[in-house]
């Protein structure tokens, strides 16, 4: 991993497209600023990987548990 | 053609109905290609069955039958990716999952499947509006 030293207001460029800016230092929280195409998804780490399992927990249920949905009716 | 289903046995389904995932899905980015299916008849469940992987099928339901002031804003960008032109041709679908008992069951509204049935093009998005993952379906204020 490239590893880098910024100071508040100091950015760094990533291609021709992406930069990313420090916009304030308060304790352990950092303040980024993202300035990048707007096809460029950008998520937080954590979220991105809650879909994912999310995703994966969704996807292992069993057969037989859908029994009880065939029950349901909305009304 | 046949397909190989986790929920319907084999099937016979029609090319021109699979809806198509540029980038796959967050933790199944090679799978490019499912199919909506019925639970069964007039159910409001559908299984969104992969077309490549016969043990992957996803339970999905209609999120505003489940959560009527649910709403997002979809990004430019994503219209874009979509070629939506307008709300008719839009889909929308949230990832359940299914747990025993039923009423447990969540239903993903932070990571929606937004559909355009028009070209049958689709994309799991990732909304930075609050919802969460895992939101139950049956919601104790509405049991009486």
């Amino acid at each position: 991993m490239l590893v880098l030293t910024r100071k508040t207001g100091e950015s760094i460029q990533i291609g021709d497209e992406i930069e990313i800016t420090v916009l304030s230092v308060q304790g352990d929280q950092i303040k980024l600023g993202i300035h990048a195409p707007k096809n460029i998804e950008i998520h937080r780490k954590e979220i991105y990987i809650s879909i994912q399992e999310s995703n994966n927990e969704a996807a292992s249920i069993q057969k037989n548990m859908l029994d009880q949905m065939k029950l349901f009716n909305l009304k | 053609m046949n397909l190989y289903t986790k929920y319907h046995g084999m099937i016979e389904v029609e090319k021109e109905d699979f809806i198509f995932f540029e980038h796959g899905i967050p933790g199944f980015v090679e799978e490019k290609h499912f199919i909506l299916l019925p639970l069964e008849k007039d159910s409001p469940f559908f299984i969104m069955q992969s077309k490549i992987t016969p043990e992957l099928g996803f339970v999905v339901v209609n999120p505003f039958l489940f959560f009527t002031d649910y709403e997002f804003e979809l990004s430019e960008n994503d219209k874009d990716i979509l070629k939506i032109n307008n709300e008719e041709e839009v889909g929308v679908f949230a990832i359940l999952t299914v747990k025993d008992p039923f009423a447990e069951t969540t239903a993903n509204l932070q990571a929606p499947v937004i559909i355009n049935h028009k070209r049958n093009i689709a994309k799991q998005i990732i909304l930075h509006e609050t919802y969460k993952t895992r939101h139950k379906i049956i919601q104790k204020d509405k049991v009486k």
